[in-house]
Parts: C-alpha cells; sequence; structure tokens
C-alpha cells in the first residue's frame, strides 16, 4: 500500500526526482573531474533540463503526490516547461560569458538546476510546506548565482542585496503561511478552500494572506517589494539576470496563481484588491522609472516589474480568462525576455561587455540582423500588433475587461502608452542615430537563442498562436 | 472615339508627369502636345457629325460608386452642349500647349509644366462629359486644382503662392455651395444622374402646370402634392418650388465661385501670377467659363425658378459692369484682359439668367477665341518686351511686332462687337436678349450690358494704344530686344484670329438662329413661356444697333484719350480722384475681404493655434503630459537610492498599508 503510494508519487513527481539526482551526478562529476568539467557539466545540466520537459511532455502525469504536497496538472504541466526553457537557455547563454569572464567553474550549471528544481517544486506546491521549500531552494540557488563573479563588487552587493531583502521577504511568507494554518488549522491549499469556504474568514486570516502574498510578490518583482530588483539585474553577472528575468519569474507567478486560485478562491474578493494594487503599482511604476534609465540591464528590470503588473491583471480577473491570460503572458514573455537577454549579451566590444543604452546607438548599420531582432523584441515588449506581446497584453486586458475591471484594464493601457516609450527611444537610438563603435561577433549559442525567440515572436507565433493558446486555456481549465 | 478624347490628355499627364524627366522636356511637350491635337481634332468630328435628332446613350466608362440609392458611374454624356465644349477646350487647350512650347522655352520645369496642362484637360472633359453631378463635381474640384497648380507653377514666387492660394480658398467657397446644391438635388430627386433629374424635374414642371397657377412659386404652394416639405435647409422647411430655388441658388453659388462673378471674383485678377499661356487656357477660356457651363446643363431645373434666374441675371450684370469699371484704369495688361474675362463672364451669366441659354453657351463658344487670342497675344507682348507686363512702359510696339499686333487688333475687333466678327454676333445676342428678357432684372442687365459694351471698347482699345501705339516707354535695352515670337507661337494665334473673326459669322445660325432646335437638339430645355430666343430675333433696329454704337463711341474715347490727347487721362484722374481710386482699387473688395474675412480667420487661426493647439491641447496634451512623465520619472527614479535599508522600509510600509487596508475593509 505504501509502496504503491511512493511509486505513484515517484512518477508524479518526475521533473523534480530527475533533477535532484542528476544535479547530485553532476556535482559528483564535477568533483571528481575538477576545474576542467565546466563545459561538460554545462552541456549536461542542459541534457538535463531537456530529459525533465521532455518527460512533462510525453509522460504528462496528472494526479497528487505525497499526500497533496506535490501538485502534477496541466497547469503544472504549462509553467514547468516554460521554466525549463527559461533555465537552460539561461545556462546555454551563460557558456561563452562565464569563460570570457572568468567563473566558468562547475558549480554555476549546478546551481542553476538546483535553483529549477526549486522552481519546479513551487509550480507544484500543493502545501504551505512545500510552497516554502520550493521558494527557499530556489532562492538560494540564486543568492549564490547573483554573487558568483567574487572578483566583481557590484555582484557581491547585488548577491548579498538580495539575500538580506529575500530573508526578509520569506520571514513574512513564513509568518503569513503560520497566520493561516493558525486561523484555519490546515496547510493544504484545497483543505485550506474547503474551510474558508464552511467557516468565516477572519481578520487574522486576511493579515496572514496579505503577508504570505507579500513574500510572493517580492519573487515576481512586484511593486512594493521590487526594490531589490534594479540593483540586482545591474550587478548580477549577465547571465544570472537573464534566468533572473525569465525562469523564477514563471514559477512564482505559477505560485501565486495556485495558491490564490486553489487555497484562497472563497476570499477572492479580499485578495483580488491586494492584486489589483500591486498590478496597478507595478504597471505604473515599471513604466515610469524606466524612462530615467541609461544602463539596458536596469531597464529591463524596470521593464519586467511593468510586465508583472500586466500578467497580474489576467489574476486579478479571477476568472478562467484571467488564469489563460496570466499562462499565455508569461509564455510569450519568457521568450521575448531570453530574445532581449540575448542581444544585451551580446553587446560586447574588446574592453568587456557594454550594458548601457546608449551603446545601441546606430547598431541598424553595425549589424542589422541584431538591430531587427531587437527591435522586434522592444515592439513585442511595447505590446504593438502583430507582434506576440500585443497579443499577451490583449488577453489579460479583455479577461480583466470581463470580469468587470474596466479601470484596472483601462490603467494598465495607459501606462503600455508610457511604457512604448521607452522601447520606442531605444528603436530609435539604433536606427536613427550616429553608430557607436561596433560589437564583437555574438558567439553561437547566442545567435541561437536570438534567432529562436526573434523568430517565435514575429511571426511564427503568429502561425502557432492557436494551439499556445489553447494550451494556455487547458493549463487554465485545471482550477476550474 | 469619346472615350479616346478624354483619355487622351489624361495619357498625357501621366506620361510627362511621372515619366517627363526620365524622357526629357522636348518628348513630354511633343507627347502632349500631339495628343491634345488629336483630341482637338476628334472633337470637331463629332461635334460637325453629331445628330442632335438622334440621341446618343451616355457611355459608361466605369462603376464608380453604389450605396443605397447613390448609383454614381464614370459615364460619357455626349449632346450638343458637351460637344460645344469638347470643342472649346480641347481646340484652345491643343492651340496652348503648342503655344506654350515657345512660350515656355526657358523654363526648367517643363515637364511639370505640360503635365498640369493636360491634367487640367483632362479633368475639364470630365467635367462637361459628366453625365452625373459626382462626377462633374470630379472634374470641378479637378480643374481647380490643375488651376491652384498651374498659377503656382513658378513656386519660388511669393506672389504666385499667394495668388495660388487665394485662387482655391476663394474657390472653396463656392464649391462648398456647389455640393450642397448636389446634396439638394440628391434629396429632392434622389439621384444625381442627370437624365434622371430632368425627368423629375420635368415632372415637377407638368405638376406645377396642372396646378394651374402663372408662377412657378405659386403653383407650387397651390397644388396639394406639391406642399409636401421636400427639402429642409438652414432651418427652413421647403416645399418642391422652395426648394429647388434653393438648390438652383446653391448651384449658382458654386458657378460664381468658378467664373469669378461679383463676390467671388477676387482670385481671377491675382491668377494672372500665372504663366500666360495658363491665364489663357485656363482663366479665359475654358474654366472659368465652367460656371456658365453647370447653369446652362442644369437649365431644366432652372426654368422652374424664376427666382433663381432673377438673380443670375442680377449677379450677370453688376459683374459686368463691375469688371469693366475697373479694366479702365488698370496698368496691367494681363490683368486688364483678365477684368474683361470677368465682365464677359457677366454677360453670359446675364443671359443665363433670361432664360437665352443657348445665347450664353454662343458667346462662350466666339469668347473662348477672341480671349485665348488676347491672352496668348498679350503672352507674346510679354514675351518681346524681356516678361514686362506693365502697359506704362510699353508703347510704340507695332512696329516691332507686326503680327502680334495685327492679331491683337482681331481679337479686339472680337471682343468689343465690330461687326460681323465673333463677338458682334453672340455680345449683341446677350444685350438684346436681355431687352427681350422678362423677368424682374432683365432690364437692368440690358442697361448695365450696354454700358459695359461701351466701357469694353474704351479699355480694349485703351490697350492697344497703349501698347503697341505713340512712343516707346521702355528703356533701350528692353527695346533693343524687342523680337516677334518664333512661329510656335505665332501659328496658334492664326487659328485663334480665325475663329475669332468667322466663329460667329459660321455658327450664328445654329447656335441662336432658325437652326436652333435641331442644333441643340434635348441638351438644353427651355420651358414653354419662354421665348427669349424667338424675342430676340424682333428686337426694333434701334435697340439691335445701339452696341455697335457703344462700341464705336468707346472706340472714339478711348482714341481721344491715348492718341490725339495723351495728357487728358492724366488730368481726368486728378479731376475725379475718387473714382479713379476707387476703379483703380477694384472697389475696395480685396481690402474689404481682407478686414472681413481675412483678418478675423487669421485671428481664429492664430488663437487656435497659439492658444488652443499650443497651449491647452499641446499644453495639457502632448507637452504637459511628457513634462509631468519625466517629473514623475525623476521623483520615481530617486526612490531607487541604493541603500538597503530604504528597500526594507519600502517593503514593510508596503506590508503594513496592505494589512491596514484589509483590517478596515476586513471589518466592513
Amino acid at each position: 500500500m505504501v509502496s504503491d503510494m511512493l511509486t505513484s508519487s515517484l512518477s508524479i513527481a518526475g521533473p523534480e526526482f530527475i533533477l535532484t539526482i542528476g544535479a547530485m551526478v553532476l556535482l559528483m562529476v564535477g568533483v571528481f573531474m575538477g576545474g576542467k568539467s565546466a563545459q561538460l557539466v554545462t552541456a549536461l545540466s542542459v541534457a538535463l533540463l531537456i530529459i525533465a520537459a521532455l518527460w512533462l511532455v510525453f509522460v504528462a502525469p496528472e494526479g497528487v503526490a505525497f499526500g497533496g504536497s506535490i501538485v502534477s496538472d496541466s497547469f503544472a504541466s504549462f509553467m514547468k516547461i516554460l521554466v525549463l526553457i527559461g533555465s537552460a537557455a539561461a545556462i546555454v547563454m551563460s557558456a561563452g560569458y562565464a569563460e570570457s569572464e572568468r567563473f566558468n567553474r562547475f558549480e554555476f550549471p549546478v546551481l542553476i538546476v538546483l535553483s529549477t528544481l526549486g522552481m519546479l517544486v513551487m509550480v507544484s506546491a500543493g502545501d504551505l510546506i512545500s510552497l516554502y521549500m520550493g521558494l527557499e531552494l530556489q532562492s538560494l540557488a540564486i543568492y549564490v548565482l547573483a554573487a558568483i563573479n567574487r572578483e566583481s563588487v557590484r555582484s557581491t552587493e547585488a548577491g548579498l542585496k538580495y539575500f538580506v531583502l529575500g530573508a526578509l521577504s520569506s520571514g513574512m511568507l513564513l509568518y503569513g503561511a503560520s497566520m493561516i494554518y493558525g486561523f484555519t488549522g490546515q496547510i493544504e491549499l484545497t483543505a485550506i478552500a474547503e474551510t474558508l469556504t464552511a467557516g468565516e474568514r477572519s481578520l487574522g486570516l486576511l493579515v496572514g494572506l496579505v503577508f504570505l502574498l507579500a513574500g510572493l510578490a517580492f519573487k515576481i518583482s512586484a511593486v512594493p517589494f521590487h526594490m531589490w530588483t534594479p540593483d540586482v539585474y545591474e550587478g548580477a553577472p549577465t547571465p544570472i539576470t537573464a534566468l533572473l528575468a525569465g525562469a523564477p519569474k514563471i514559477a512564482a507567478m505559477a505560485l501565486l496563481v495556485r495558491f490564490a486560485m486553489e487555497g484562497f478562491l472563497p476570499v477572492v474578493v479580499d485578495w483580488q484588491q491586494v492584486i489589483i494594487f500591486i498590478s496597478i503599482a507595478s504597471m505604473g511604476f515599471g513604466a515610469f522609472a524606466a524612462i530615467g534609465q541609461k544602463n539596458i540591464k536596469r531597464l529591463m528590470a524596470y521593464s519586467s516589474i511593468g510586465h508583472m503588473g500586466y500578467a497580474l491583471v489576467g489574476l486579478a480577473a479571477a476568472n478562467m480568462e484571467g488564469v489563460r491570460g496570466v499562462a499565455l503572458y508569461m509564455a510569450i514573455y519568457l521568450a521575448t525576455t531570453l530574445g532581449t537577454f540575448a542581444v544585451i549579451l551580446s553587446m560586447r566590444r574588446d574592453d568587456g561587455p557594454a550594458d548601457q543604452i546608449e551603446d545601441l546607438a546606430g547598431l541598424s548599420k553595425t549589424n542589422p540582423v541584431m538591430a531587427t531582432f531587437l527591435t522586434i523584441m522592444m515592439l513585442s515588449l511595447a505590446g504593438l500588433p502583430p507582434l506576440a506581446g500585443f497579443f499577451a497584453k490583449y488577453f489579460v486586458f479583455m479577461a480583466a475587461v470581463e470580469a468587470g475591471l474596466y479601470a484596472l484594464a483601462v490603467i494598465g493601457v495607459l501606462a503600455s502608452v508610457v511604457g512604448l516609450y521607452y522601447y520606442l527611444r531605444i528603436v530609435k537610438l539604433m536606427w536613427f542615430d550616429e553608430e557607436a563603435k561596433p560589437f564583437l561577433p555574438a558567439p553561437i549559442e547566442l545567435k541561437l537563442v536570438l534567432w529562436v525567440a526573434g523568430l517565435f515572436v514575429f511571426p511564427i507565433y503568429l502561425f502557432v498562436g492557436g494551439p499556445v493558446f489553447a494550451a494556455a486555456g487547458e493549463a487554465a481549465q485545471s482550477f476550474f | 472615339m469619346y472615350q479616346i478624347i478624354v483619355l487622351l490628355p489624361l495619357a498625357g499627364f501621366l506620361i510627362a508627369g511621372l515619366a517627363g524627366n526620365t524622357i526629357g522636356a522636348k518628348a513630354s511637350e511633343y507627347i502632349t502636345s500631339s495628343f491634345l491635337v488629336v483630341a482637338a481634332i476628334l472633337s470637331w468630328i463629332g461635334f460637325l457629325t453629331f445628330d442632335a435628332d438622334e440621341p446618343m446613350a451616355p457611355i459608361t466608362m466605369l462603376q464608380w460608386m453604389q450605396s443605397g440609392g447613390l448609383d454614381v458611374a464614370w459615364a460619357l454624356k455626349i449632346d450638343r452642349l458637351t460637344l460645344v465644349m469638347l470643342v472649346v477646350v480641347n481646340t484652345v487647350s491643343a492651340l496652348v500647349h503648342i503655344y506654350s512650347i515657345g512660350y515656355m522655352h526657358h523654363d526648367p520645369h517643363r515637364p511639370r509644366f505640360f503635365a498640369y496642362l493636360s491634367l487640367f484637360t483632362f479633368a475639364m472633359l470630365m467635367l462637361v462629359t459628366a453625365d452625373n453631378l459626382v462626377q462633374m463635381f470630379f472634374g470641378w474640384e479637378g480643374v481647380g486644382l490643375a488651376s491652384y497648380l498651374l498659377i503656382g507653377f513658378w513656386y519660388k514666387k511669393p506672389s504666385a503662392n499667394a495668388a495660388a492660394m487665394k485662387a482655391f480658398i476663394v474657390n472653396r467657397v463656392g464649391d462648398f455651395g456647389f455640393i450642397l446644391g448636389i446634396f439638394g438635388v440628391f434629396a429632392i430627386f434622389q439621384s444625381v444622374n442627370l437624365d434622371t433629374i430632368f425627368a423629375g424635374a420635368a415632372d415637377v414642371a407638368s405638376r406645377m402646370g396642372e396646378a394651374g397657377g402663372e408662377g412657378a412659386e405659386a403653383a407650387a404652394e397651390g397644388a396639394a402634392n406639391m406642399g409636401d416639405v421636400v427639402l429642409n435647409f438652414a432651418g427652413y422647411s421647403l416645399t418642391m418650388g422652395g426648394a429647388i430655388t434653393c438648390v438652383c441658388l446653391l448651384l449658382l453659388l458654386g458657378a460664381m465661385g468658378k467664373s469669378a462673378q461679383l463676390g467671388l471674383h477676387t482670385w481671377l485678377p491675382d491668377a494672372m501670377e500665372g504663366p500666360t499661356p495658363v491665364s489663357a487656357l485656363i482663366h479665359a477660356a475654358t474654366m472659368v467659363t465652367a460656371g456658365v457651363f453647370m447653369l446652362a446643363r442644369m437649365s431644366p431645373i432652372f426654368e422652374l425658378s424664376h427666382t433663381a434666374l432673377t438673380v443670375v441675371t442680377f449677379v450677370g450684370a453688376s459683374t459686368a459692369i463691375f469688371a469693366a469699371t475697373v479694366g479702365l484704369v488698370q496698368n496691367d495688361i494681363k490683368r486688364v484682359i483678365a477684368y474683361s474675362t470677368c465682365s464677359q463672364l457677366g454677360y453670359m451669366f446675364v443671359a443665363l439668367g433670361v432664360g437665352a441659354y443657348s445665347v450664353a453657351i454662343f458667346h462662350l463658344f466666339t469668347h473662348a477665341f477672341f480671349k485665348a487670342l488676347l491672352f496668348l497675344g498679350a503672352g507674346s507682348v510679354i514675351h518681346a518686351v524681356s516678361d514686362e507686363q506693365d502697359m506704362r512702359r510699353m508703347g510704340g510696339l507695332r512696329k516691332h511686332i507686326p503680327v502680334t499686333y495685327w492679331t491683337m487688333i482681331i481679337g479686339t475687333l472680337a471682343l468689343t462687337g465690330f461687326p460681323f466678327t465673333a463677338g458682334y454676333f453672340s455680345k449683341d445676342a446677350v444685350i438684346e436678349a436681355a431687352y427681350v428678357g422678362h423677368n424682374a432684372f432683365a432690364l437692368y442687365g440690358w442697361g448695365l450690358t450696354v454700358i459695359a459694351a461701351l466701357l469694353t471698347s474704351f479699355y480694349s482699345w485703351r490697350l492697344i494704344f497703349l501698347t503697341f501705339h505713340g512712343k516707346p516707354r521702355a528703356s533701350a535695352d528692353v527695346m533693343h530686344h524687342v523680337h516677334e515670337s518664333p512661329s510656335v507661337m505665332i501659328v496658334p494665334l492664326f487659328f485663334l484670329a480665325a475663329g475669332a473673326i468667322l466663329a460667329g459669322l459660321l455658327f450664328e445660325h445654329e447656335f441662336v438662329g432658325d437652326a436652333y432646335e435641331h442644333f441643340w437638339g434635348a441638351s438644353l430645355f427651355t420651358s414653354a413661356e419662354n421665348h427669349v430666343l424667338h424675342d430676340l430675333h424682333e428686337v426694333a433696329f434701334g435697340v439691335a444697333i445701339i452696341p455697335t454704337v457703344m462700341m464705336a463711341v468707346g472706340f472714339a474715347l478711348a482714341y481721344y484719350f491715348y492718341i490725339a490727347n495723351p495728357a487728358m487721362p492724366k488730368q481726368l484722374s486728378q479731376t475725379h480722384r475718387g473714382l479713379y481710386k476707387f476703379f483703380l482699387n477694384k472697389w475696395y473688395f480685396d481690402e474689404l475681404y481682407d478686414f472681413l474675412f481675412v483678418r478675423s480667420s487669421k485671428w481664429i487661426g492664430r488663437t487656435l493655434w497659439k492658444t488652443g493647439d499650443g497651449r491647452i491641447i499641446d499644453g495639457l496634451g502632448p507637452d504637459g503630459v511628457s513634462a509631468r512623465v519625466i517629473d514623475v520619472t525623476n521623483r520615481v527614479v530617486k526612490l531607487q537610492t541604493g541603500y538597503l535599508y530604504h528597500y526594507a522600509f519600502a517593503m514593510l510600509i508596503g506590508v503594513a498599508a496592505l494589512v491596514t487596508w484589509m483590517m478596515i475593509g476586513g471589518i466592513s
């Protein structure tokens, strides 16, 4: 009986186990092979992530494992695949960079794999314990990664800031979790929902809810829990920024959606207000603060703050269309972000990496292909049709309108108008300004990511948009 | 054949306009000119072989738009009226094209010039062949556009640009009336197709007849089914009679704009800023007569409204006398002819107003020849004296450019109505028609046109005497260069001179004489009570001779003033200083308009621009918003201090705020 349960649990939590065991093996490989193993471990980590993704696609187990701690449904599969793509792309893009910046140790990819494992647990978290466990595993690995370039002061500063603030947010989250447990007597999300349906909601529970949401909002860097984002994005090694902007955000957003929709749907009116607030704050802050930036990584930080705000519009709607919108938004956001970071990583001159927006001036003359792709990315982030980014925004705003949240949708549209400005500024810089010194030729792996992501955003999305949309819809169906 | 006539100028325009720079100026000139010559020859063939007793169905070229009851096609309506216009337009246009080869010889932008000329011709042909009002409006606007482009052809000259804009804007007023008129016609007859409209108008006429009333309006009020409101305009609910008058007046407004009638005439003299061949083609022979053509074309409707016809007479007679008085004192050779054109258009309107449509068209026909001749002659003079246009600096040119002199003499004789020249037949017919006309302003029209005939003769001969006779007043250097124009410019003058002499003699019988009905067929409509054409042949000899007497008196006066006693004009202008100034300043129309419209609309424009757009819209809109965005951005960026404790503080404030909110919300 117990062994039956264990077998099915192991199968349901297959990707997590693949990554756990794989990470251990890679660690051994690295330890025994020594300093020269970095390249091999990097390749193997990517392979590992791909295997986990294939498992999700072809085995696609559904059900509940370990007494409700791990939930696997179509929503989890959808989000996990995005997470794995994001992590794998980050590792691929880091290969050349780590070498040139001399932090190409084998721990680097292994830490990303471990962090990814944490993310998978987050996406599948069925109770408050696995929620916290996944979150911490993911975070701890990233704290180290952010500070991995020990010779760089800024990298160290970034890691430290992220760690201290992360600890604070974890504290809040745990405090909130304990209050929720205290007032409902449950840790399992479905059980919490049942209790809430049956009984009255108490003030203590709501306080706990706010604290927990604050902890999660920190992870997706939503205003006012976003303060770490620009500094960490700027200070961390660029491949880590690329990772930070992609996979952990998706995992945290998935966790937030699951937490809200599965555990707290009965008190939707309460958390909806919180989500609306941080959504508006994030959209507005992201749009306005980005205008003043000179560093492209900081700019992407504010851009990602804004985009989390847009995604939260879908969650605020708290209906099937909304969740579908969130899932779709994250998929398109991931592709666009990866493409953009592929360009940022390609910004290298003889004297090292360049990360000022000014460095992009006249890129259309020195490197028209890259300029074209970055233009597509920027316009997609701004949400111009017919690029993928437009559809992402369109569906979350439509969900908000259907839920009657007209003001939220209007504010979202206005914020994206303001946001258009700083995206267009980059486009203008590339196409109309005097050319700056050309960059070194980009390595093959960055070109690969750039081409795939760029072509996906336009025009491939126009053709595969239907199936992606359907998959997101199926994922959203898990909660209804 | 008619399709070719219409499409040849379009082809010429496209070739010279699009490929002009590639194929070169010479090729552009020859292509457009030869196309127009072919079109002119075909027009004459059509004109001479047409039989009005066998009406032709409209030739449909293209379905244009179809929406509800609106059905508009690009179709050519071929009847006598169209053919007269085709002949006039294509003949003059072809001659002007050829003439321009010589006249524009030194201009670097010749392909553009010839493209515009052909574009104008195409638009004009669209106008005159229109089988519906929308197509006519297309042509109407097309000629307006071409006129604008050609007046401003020398776009580096500020005065040319100003004149082009003035022409365009003043025409806008008329065009607005025209388009309202088209709307009105559609509201009344549910169609813009001329045939349908005319059938409807005939129906209305017969119903008015049944009602038994004398005047159309009275009848309209009497009949029960005529009493229904058919049109609401400017707050008035109009029954059929009133509605038709209203529509006619709106159409008249359109015609006044295009044909430079009093009130909307101010653009025409300024339009002389354009190259002289343009003045000959557009501002003398063809475009400005579009208003006359349109009113003649709409004669079935105008015949239903005595009020409108009376207004037409009044406008025409007033314009005729106004322009003639101004023409007396102008010094610019082209402006004199321009005011003369304006005055002659007034004659045509008088003829239209008294119901003598064929007389109006006849005068249009002859006028096209002699006025184009005068303009091209003037161009030849200007060409000869190194682009001088002021007659005070000419004189004594007769010996140097004899061919131009003699052709100008022929044009002047025709214009003043010397016996058996073209003007003699048509102008006298107009004056006689006014004499026998029945409406309230017919006598007014007769009186003024007779006086205007005197003035016409005076200013025409004044022009000749000042330019060609007396002592040379130009500088010796200019006189040294005076030369006769090349034959490419002279030959068109011969053709036009032939027309100016013979057009009346050859066609009087058909246009206004006994062959009238057979000649025109159904293209011009006159109601059963309209006997003007019949009556004008029976006026007393004493009346018929008056215009000729006036012509002689005008010539004598001009001779006395400028040949026999050259000091006289100066004296006269000083003794009657007020009147002289009044005429010289064109009755102060420009000043009045400047005060009433130009300055006030400039003020409105300035206010809307500076205050409305600049301060309010830009200030609160783009500029204000972007400034606020920067402000917000600067503040927001300052929040990001880099200090860890600030960040932690922000997070805690956030949580505290949210918890407080939930507590307040949670309690309620």
